[in-house]
């Protein structure tokens, strides 16, 4: 029997569960972009959202482009539909390493701040190995919906000060 | 002139018998080529864009930067100079700025710690005179023969240029008048903000970037996107400018209404597609904020710095070459002081254009690596430049043209001696 009173355990198993929720999200998030079903990745996000992939040198100076920056999904939305419609780049495999997840808190709205580091890594059908394509971490807020958590902000800030040629897909 | 390798007596640097309109593979892949470049271009007579002063407004801003493949300090003096040195202590050769950027009274070099002023001037060396009498430098010792290397410099309407030779002509002869004109419409005189950084390594030689550039043939063919949301298509308002010396160029387009294109050009644009539309299309808008006739200028300016006009989203790209099969592309994105915040978040949002995710430049970024590893796995080739016989080399008015390519040749083939 634990020594402790009854409403903490319900916080601890709440934050656990939560914790628990956010790592679902993200592992469901990984596998669609490792499968590239960039339509089911648009859905994992608010109207409202905002996505911007930026590097670590721009995050830390208050920089504000990114290399991919979208106010809303529909932006998100052009954005999938752009790269599986027109865009001209090498066929390759992604596989997105999603971990150190930290629930930071949560806003008086109920939207939940969140932090995870990410690793991608790329493989192309002309080389053999994996290459680390981006290392960073993606700071997070998610809503919570009748259709569960939904992405209103996702921010991934790469530690590379390089990006490898292109980055055509998105992380 | 020619105190290098005889490459010129070399067959392996024989030139293909059709001239302009063959580019042999050497020129591309070779390091006896690459090596002549660096000396004859990158440090020889061209003036090297390597930074905007808004990245270093205040006395002791510096920035890291590179003139070809060599690094060097971009620095504001305490009376508002800047100067342009090799990042290399003249002592043990160290590498001594390892800042991307900052702020400093001097520069220490931390391996012994001398210690030079804004300028590169020498200022100090630890136990100079030794200790106790003993060691210590030579009596005779030239403090002001041992500064850091430094460079000319050269602004123009808040653009940094450096070179390795003293005697360049002023900028304004360098570029020409129709490319100077270009380039004061897309600075303008406003002030500079500075967005933030995109940087990324391309496995290709660094001359495709400036021929990407130079052939708007590719415009309407690889970059679908583009074509499909109808910015460009053949048969826009168009210019491929060159300078007399072909060196330098200018892609200039003018946004026109998609419905208009006539149907004979849809079907020869595989990419065209009737009725695609954006969620967003707003982020396509074009704000008119340039005296020029075009909407969207790509300035290739040599032989380092590429400035993107492109519509509302502005950057400057410079080439950072690390051999023959690889560079290293820098984009500093920037904005005007006096934009509304609206303004800025039209030019970020426009920036999903280009870049290393940009919707057109991945595009590019790819091809170019299509081409050396095309290049590279079957080798000894060469490339077919034919496009607009009619036009020989230089300016063309039509997309259809590689003219600006052959012009850039008959300047590089002039300066490298083959």
């Amino acid at each position: 029997m634990l020594d402790v009173p009854a409403p903490q355990i319900d916080s601890r198993i709440a934050a656990l569960l939560l914790h628990h929720e956010i790592d679902q999200f993200n592992a469901r998030y990984a596998a669609a972009l490792d499968a590239q079903r960039l339509t089911e990745w648009t859905e994992m996000f608010t109207e409202d959202a905002f996505y911007l992939v930026t590097s670590r040198e721009n995050a830390d100076r208050g920089m504000p482009v990114g290399l991919i920056y979208c106010e809303g999904r529909g932006m998100i939305r052009d954005r999938a539909f752009a790269l599986e419609k027109t865009a001209m780049f090498a066929p390759r495999y992604l596989r997105h390493i999603i971990g150190n997840l930290v629930v930071l808190g949560e806003e008086p709205n109920g939207d939940v701040r969140a932090q995870a580091n990410y690793v991608l890594l790329q493989v192309l059908f002309d080389r053999p190995d994996a290459t680390l394509h981006q290392v960073g971490v993606y700071h997070d807020v998610f809503c919570r919906t009748e259709s569960g958590l939904k992405l209103r902000e996702r921010r991934c800030v790469y530690d590379n000060l390089l990006v490898p040629n292109a980055l055509c897909l998105p992380v | 002139m020619n105190d290098g390798p005889a490459l010129s007596h070399d067959p392996r640097y024989a030139w293909p018998a059709e001239g302009l309109r063959r580019v042999p593979d050497w020129v591309y892949t070779d390091a006896a080529v690459y090596q002549r470049e660096v000396e004859r271009i990158f440090h020889g007579r061209t003036w090297n864009y390597v930074a905007l002063e808004a990245e270093i407004p205040n006395p002791g801003d510096f920035i890291r930067s590179n003139v070809g493949p060599t690094p060097v300090v971009v620095a504001r003096g305490k009376d508002g100079s800047i100067h342009v040195m090799e990042n290399r202590c003249a002592h043990r050769a160290a590498e001594f700025c390892r800042e991307l950027t900052g702020n400093a009274k001097e520069f220490v070099c931390p391996y012994h710690q001398w210690t030079y002023e804004l300028n590169g001037a020498l200022r100090a060396v630890p136990f100079r005179r030794g200790v106790g009498g003993k060691g210590g430098m030579p009596a005779d010792f030239d403090m002001a023969a041992h500064g850091l290397t430094r460079l000319h410099v050269t602004t123009h309407r808040g653009v940094v240029f450096a070179s390795y030779v003293a005697d360049m002509e002023p900028l304004a002869d360098y570029l020409g008048p129709e490319i100077l004109r270009e380039f004061e419409a897309t600075f303008d005189g406003r002030k500079l903000t500075i967005l933030g950084h995109y940087r990324h390594s391309l496995p290709g030689n660094w001359k495709l970037y400036h021929e990407n550039l130079k052939d708007p043939y590719h415009a309407t063919l690889l970059h679908t996107f583009l074509v499909t949301f109808g910015l460009l298509v053949a048969g826009n308002k168009s210019l491929m400018l060159a300078d007399a010396t072909g060196r330098h160029g200018v892609m200039a387009s003018a946004k026109s209404d998609a419905t208009k294109v006539a149907a004979d050009l849809k079907g020869e644009m595989r990419a065209y597609k009737e009725g695609m539309t954006l969620a967003e299309p707003r982020f396509m808008d074009f704000i008119d904020e340039f005296d020029s006739p075009w909407s969207v200028t790509m300035a290739t300016i040599w032989p380092n710095l590429i400035v993107q006009r492109e519509m509302n989203t502005l950057g400057i790209r410079q080439i950072v070459p690390t051999g023959p099969h690889e560079f290293i592309m820098k984009w500093t994105m920037f904005g005007f002081e006096g934009d509304s915040e609206a303004m800025t978040r039209h030019r970020l949002r426009q920036g999903n254009l280009m870049g290393p995710a940009g919707f057109l430049g991945l595009e590019d970024n790819e091809a170019i690596k299509f081409v050396q590893d095309g290049m590279q796995r079957v080798p000894d080739g060469e490339h077919v430049v034919e496009l607009d016989p009619q036009t020989g080399y230089g300016t063309s008015d039509t997309l259809i043209s590689e003219a600006a390519i052959r012009g850039m040749y008959r300047h590089w083939r002039d300066v490298m001696g083959l």
